[in-house]
């Protein structure tokens, strides 16, 4: 069981790179939505006594994260006419390397945390501390408001992933929170952006810099 | 017998020095205009290196160490020399080295056409290479210190040879400034030692102390003050100036040999040290990888061949480095086969670096003296008009880029082989270090292709250039000697793997569980298909290629141009661009470029240049930062006597309230 | 005897798989396309013609296509083909396979820069570039296999590359390897999507570039020394992709050259899925790949 975890989280990890890389809006909210589907239904290998309440959260999990949020930053995108980030901060090949180094140092650091023994073997800690780093890689080095909230997206996802150590010990009154968080944050970006629109006829944070005294 | 045979040995050593110290200094006192001054030293330092090349014969034969103690009454104990196999290795390179570029000079630099600095430049010619063996035969501190001081003046005098030019001036104080950093790093690392065993002798430390903090300092001044002389990469700030602006067989020995003693002085120090720590290895090799893949990005960058090659020695200090961490990991966890691996690979990379990169140096000289430019840009077509300086260069590019079938790929493979060995251990950071490696292999390889083709292939870009012609006799005799010791080396890598042998049994003092390079059953097979390379190369080229004149000769096909012409060849500049501009994170490149603002502009430039971002962007700035908060203490000096005796009052009132 | 059997494959079966390639590629398009043999034409026919030279190049010209089969030739002899172990094979010999790739690409390129044309000289400047950052993919792949095997010579550490006990971090390695290898096969054989073997006279491409002023036999042996490169590479991907035995000799080297065959058949269809990367993509994904690969043998040290 763990071992088709640890399959997945590897894909998740891969989804990382293919998200540091990318340019483009659209493929970037699929990537990140199908990484949330696949985070959605891991609770299932890690649970094993079947019950019906897993599968309906992970089912609920995976519409929120896969089809919900997704669907929204879409619509967003075709709102604002924004297509691809053009300019970050920190080039798409420097944050990549940025991103395998920190994948790297997750990897490594994983080993030293006196974890309990049924998760020593496993990439969650790695896989969730990469996952983390990568939504703050695009958190910070992104321009486009759109962008930040996808950098939100992931590192929400690494989050989880770690949630999922825990699974055993406390139900799901942590994810509920985390995901309950997340909508305040899109929530609060929508208003945002919108108003970034309304001032600046466009999408791109630099413009905020204009506010300063 | 043996006892004979280390007094042979040691009669030969010292008149090795006597003879390389002496070379100058009749030529001093001879006239000027005449050439009989220089064709002595010449002769002298052939003397000489003849008879240390001999003496280095001798302790490989006898295989332990020999020591030669003065009874003259020194400050701090009498001179010792000692020669081991360790010193042997880094002997060997000073030896041939020196003479064949005495013999270079005879026509790059002849006395009658240098009146003016020809004596100088062979009076500390050979107080170089006295001293840089000095520095190898050391048997304590004081007297390598010694050496290592009178080395660093030596080459700057030869640095500034060319003191009328500015920028030689300026190359000339950075270097100066530099080396006494590092002097002082060394002199710190000396006295330490001497507080940790007693004396100033070479004697190992105590077990436990490499771990202790004591340890952590003394390593780190050892890099410090060793990484100095040796261009590791934040401290190499000193090495492309220099090295472009010395003559160029002083750049051959500089860059073949005297930064070598850098690597020597980690070396000793490592073989005085019982029980390293993994944590040594690791630091070497993360140092190691930065300097080999900075310094041929940097080299990438530049359009000056001389510096182009001083980035590139940066580039091979890192290989060795990299050698030099492994064997200490292997030292550290217990691991013989990358003891002999590492070790063996780096002292070989050594050596053969000094053979290519002087070889490079000569071949970038005569093109100067044929055409007078550095810059690469100028240059283009000069493999036909000077075809065996091209052979000359080619040879070096294909050994640095450490390909078969040259040395270069010998001691590379090494190295390789050791860093994958350490991939199925439980401490593979090795591992990491092997497609970095790759990666130096892979960029040099860039490097030099722009290089070659940008100064020998294609057509002339000056007019300096079609005007260039093939050197004489006496330059070519280095190209030929140094071109066919990489080749024997590339080709019969089992005649040099027992004397490594015996030097990395020097660096590891319990030797014998060593495993020996000389039994790897796979030097014969590098052979054979070094061999087998060559036959197949000449076999396709008579079945496939027919001779020249048979074939009708036309423009180069330029995508249907009818006519094209020696500036629309693709510069050095621009067959870099692609990559300088993917590491422009670390090189920080500058283009400076004319607006153009009209459909028809009558004249626009571009110009592009890689700073140094030590020297350029953080040293240079912060002495200037420096330069102005001294500039405030000036306000003191008001030049009026009774204010001055007004501060000898006030200092005498503050010393006598404190004192 | 299974030597010399590996020895005529490695001569006489290279210049098929361009044909493949090709006839995939017009299938898929509709056209009926030259015949598989073409290239085995082209050569006899190149060797009879005649070459025509620019004055300005040098011996360096041929020293490019000369040095290119020579040294690919001997590299081919480290690679095992299929389950069949590599004709020769001794500790490190991925070093010298490498070293000998390497060799080649310098006296391609600069016999490109010979003819002092700015196009050959494009050519020259991008291939070293793009070997650059695949150099690193390809050790990183190399690494892994030697940390899975505990060898350190290619034949041998490719031996068994699915037996090595079935781990999600060894499986996901290998894949990924699988996956950086048949990128640094596509980039360093100038196929589509990285470069456009078609196009002669586009700005755009780069191995076709660098040999447009070689004719004749020395136009022969690029072509030659070319398909032997891709074979070369390709043989060391099939080792990952196909780890079928069937336990004797001749059904093993039918494997091969089957699985060779869909290898280049695979290419093909490749290229006739994909358009060809804006260049500045490249060296974008070549990062990606070596990343990747970086990141397969951290899963695998772990």
């Amino acid at each position: 069981m763990n071992q088709a975890l640890d399959l997945l989280l590897v894909f998740v990890l891969l989804m990382n790179f293919l998200m540091l890389g990318s340019s483009w809006l659209r493929v970037m909210i699929r990537i990140a939505a199908f990484q949330g589907v696949l985070l959605a239904f891991m609770p299932l290998f890690i649970h094993h006594d079947g019950s019906g309440r897993v599968a309906a959260l992970a089912l609920g999990t995976a519409a929120v994260k896969g089809a919900l949020i997704p669907s929204l930053l879409l619509r967003a995108m075709r709102d604002a006419s924004i297509r691809r980030e053009t300019n970050p901060y920190i080039g798409f090949v420097p944050s990549l390397a940025l991103g395998a180094l920190g994948t790297t140092a997750a990897v490594l650091f994983a080993r030293l945390l006196p974890l309990s023994p049924e998760h020593t073997g496993t990439l969650l800690v790695p896989a969730s501390l990469a996952t983390f780093l990568t939504g703050f890689i695009l958190l910070t080095t992104r321009r486009k408001a759109v962008m930040q909230v996808v950098g939100y997206l992931i590192l929400e996802n690494g989050i989880f992933i770690f949630g999922l150590l825990l699974l055993d010990a406390m139900p799901f009154f942590i994810e509920i929170g985390v995901l309950l968080d997340l909508f305040v944050a899109i929530f609060i970006m929508g208003i945002v952006l919108n108003h970034i629109k309304r001032e600046f006829s466009s999408f791109d944070t630099e413009h905020l810099a204009d506010l300063r005294e | 017998m043996g006892f004979e045979n280390s007094l042979v040995t040691a009669f030969l050593l010292i008149s090795a020095l006597a003879a390389s110290v002496f070379s100058g200094v009749p030529g001093l006192f001879m006239r000027g205009d005449l050439q009989r001054g220089q064709n002595f030293a010449t002769a002298l330092n052939i003397a000489g290196a003849v008879a240390g090349l001999l003496a280095v014969a001798g302790i490989f034969t006898t295989g332990t160490p020999i020591r030669i103690e003065f009874s003259w009454p020194m400050p701090f104990g009498p001179p010792v020399l000692i020669a081991d196999p360790l010193s042997a290795v880094f002997l060997i390179p000073i030896f041939l080295i020196s003479p064949l570029g005495a013999i270079y000079g005879e026509e790059y630099w002849p006395q009658i056409a240098h009146p003016e600095n020809g004596r100088m430049l062979r009076f500390f010619y050979g107080l170089l290479t006295a001293s840089v063996a000095l520095i190898f035969l050391a048997g304590h501190w004081v007297l390598f210190l010694f050496g290592w001081e009178i080395m660093a003046i030596a080459a700057y005098f030869l640095v500034t040879t060319e003191d009328h030019d500015s920028e030689v001036r300026n190359a000339g104080w950075i270097y100066l400034v530099s080396t006494h950093t590092g002097t002082l790093a060394v002199l710190a690392l000396v006295t330490a030692l001497y507080h940790v065993t007693g004396t100033f002798a070479m004697t190992s430390l105590g077990p436990g102390i490499a771990s202790s903090h004591t340890g952590t300092a003394l390593i780190l001044l050892a890099i410090v003050g060793f990484g100095f002389k040796a261009g590791i990469m934040p401290f190499h700030i000193w090495l492309p100036p220099a090295h472009s602006s010395a003559p160029s067989h002083v750049s051959a020995i500089m860059s073949g040999v005297l930064i070598k003693t850098g690597i020597y002085g980690l070396v000793r120090f490592f073989s005085l040290v019982p029980d390293p720590p993994l944590s040594w290895g690791g630091f070497l090799l993360a140092l190691g990888l930065i300097s080999g893949i900075l310094g041929v990005a940097f080299a990438l960058g530049q359009h000056d061949l001389k510096r182009l090659l001083a980035y590139h020695s940066i580039e091979n200090i890192g290989i060795i480095v990299i050698g030099l961490g492994l064997g200490m990991a292997g030292r550290a966890l217990d691991q013989p086969a990358w003891i002999a691996l590492g070790f063996g690979g780096a002292l070989l990379h050594v050596v053969n670096h000094a053979l290519f990169k002087s070889l490079l140096f000569y071949g970038a000289g005569a093109v100067i003296h044929a055409t007078g430019t550095r810059e690469m840009d100028r240059l283009g077509g000069l493999l036909k008009l000077m075809p065996k300086t091209a052979l000359a260069f080619l040879t070096g590019a294909v050994a640095i880029c450490g390909l078969p079938p040259l040395n270069g790929f010998v001691s590379e493979w090494l190295i390789f082989v050791g860093l994958f060995d350490s991939v199925v251990s439980p401490w593979f950071w090795g591992a990491f270090a092997a497609p970095g490696l790759a990666l130096i292999g892979a960029l040099a390889l860039a490097c030099f292709v722009k290089a070659f083709g940008a100064v020998f292939l294609g057509t002339a870009r000056s007019r300096e250039a079609s005007a260039a012609h093939e050197p004489g006799p006496w330059i070519r005799t280095p190209f030929l000697a140094l071109g066919v010791i990489c080749l024997v080396i590339g080709i019969a890598p089992f005649l040099v793997a027992p004397l490594l042998d015996q030097a990395v049994a020097c660096v590891h003092p319990s030797a014998d569980v060593l495993p020996a390079l000389a039994s790897l059953s796979v030097f014969p097979m590098i052979s054979c298909f070094a061999l087998a390379l060559l036959i197949l190369c000449a076999a396709f080229a008579w079945l496939f290629v027919p001779s020249r004149p048979t074939i009708p000769a036309t423009v180069t096909w330029d995508c249907g141009y009818a006519a094209p012409t020696s500036r629309m060849q693709y510069t050095s500049s621009s067959f870099a661009d692609g990559l300088v501009k993917l590491s422009r994170f670390a090189l920080r490149p500058e283009e400076h470029r004319s607006r153009i603002e009209y459909f028809f502009e009558r004249t626009a430039s571009f110009s592009s240049h890689v700073p140094d971002f030590v020297l350029d962007l953080i040293i240079l700035p912060s002495f200037h930062g420096a330069a102005r908060i001294a500039a405030w203490s000036r306000w003191f000096q008001q030049g009026r006597v009774q204010i001055y005796l007004l501060y000898i009052a006030v200092t005498l009132i503050v010393l006598m309230a404190f004192v | 005897m299974n030597i010399l059997i590996e020895i005529l494959v490695l001569i006489f079966l290279p210049p098929l798989l361009p044909g493949l390639i090709n006839r995939t590629k017009a299938l898929i398009a509709g056209r009926k396309g030259p015949p598989v043999l073409q290239l085995y034409y082209d050569l006899a026919k190149l060797q009879r013609k005649k070459m025509v030279l620019s004055s300005t190049t040098s011996w360096i010209f041929f020293a490019g296509p000369v040095v290119t089969v020579a040294a690919c030739f001997l590299a081919a002899l480290f690679v095992p083909q299929g389950n069949l172990p590599a004709p020769v094979s001794f500790t490190g010999d991925v070093i010298l396979f490498a070293y000998l790739l390497g060799l080649a690409r310098f006296f391609t390129a600069a016999a490109a820069l010979d003819t002092g044309s700015a196009f050959e000289g494009m050519g020259a400047a991008r291939e070293v570039t793009f070997a650059c950052l695949a150099e690193p993919a390809l050790f990183f792949g190399l690494l892994v296999m030697a940390r899975l095997s505990g060898e350190l010579s290619l034949s041998p550490m490719l031996a068994n590359p699915w037996s090595f006990g079935w781990s999600p971090g060894a499986a996901a390695a290998l894949a990924l390897v699988a996956a950086g290898w048949f990128v640094v096969l596509l980039v360093e054989n100038c196929r589509v999507p990285f470069d456009d073997p078609n196009t002669h006279l586009e700005l755009t491409m780069i191995h076709e570039v660098m040999v447009l002023d070689h004719s004749g036999p020395a136009l022969g042996l690029i072509l030659y020394g070319a398909s032997l490169k891709f074979f070369v590479l390709g043989a060391l991907l099939l080792r990952l992709l196909v780890p079928f035995s069937s336990g004797n000799a001749i059904g093993d080297i039918m494997i091969f050259l089957g699985s060779m065959t869909a290898l280049a058949i695979l290419t093909g269809i490749v290229e006739s899925m994909m358009a060809r990367l804006r260049l500045v993509a490249v060296p974008k994904i070549l990062v990606a790949v070596t990343l990747v690969s970086a990141f397969a043998l951290v899963l695998l040290v772990r």
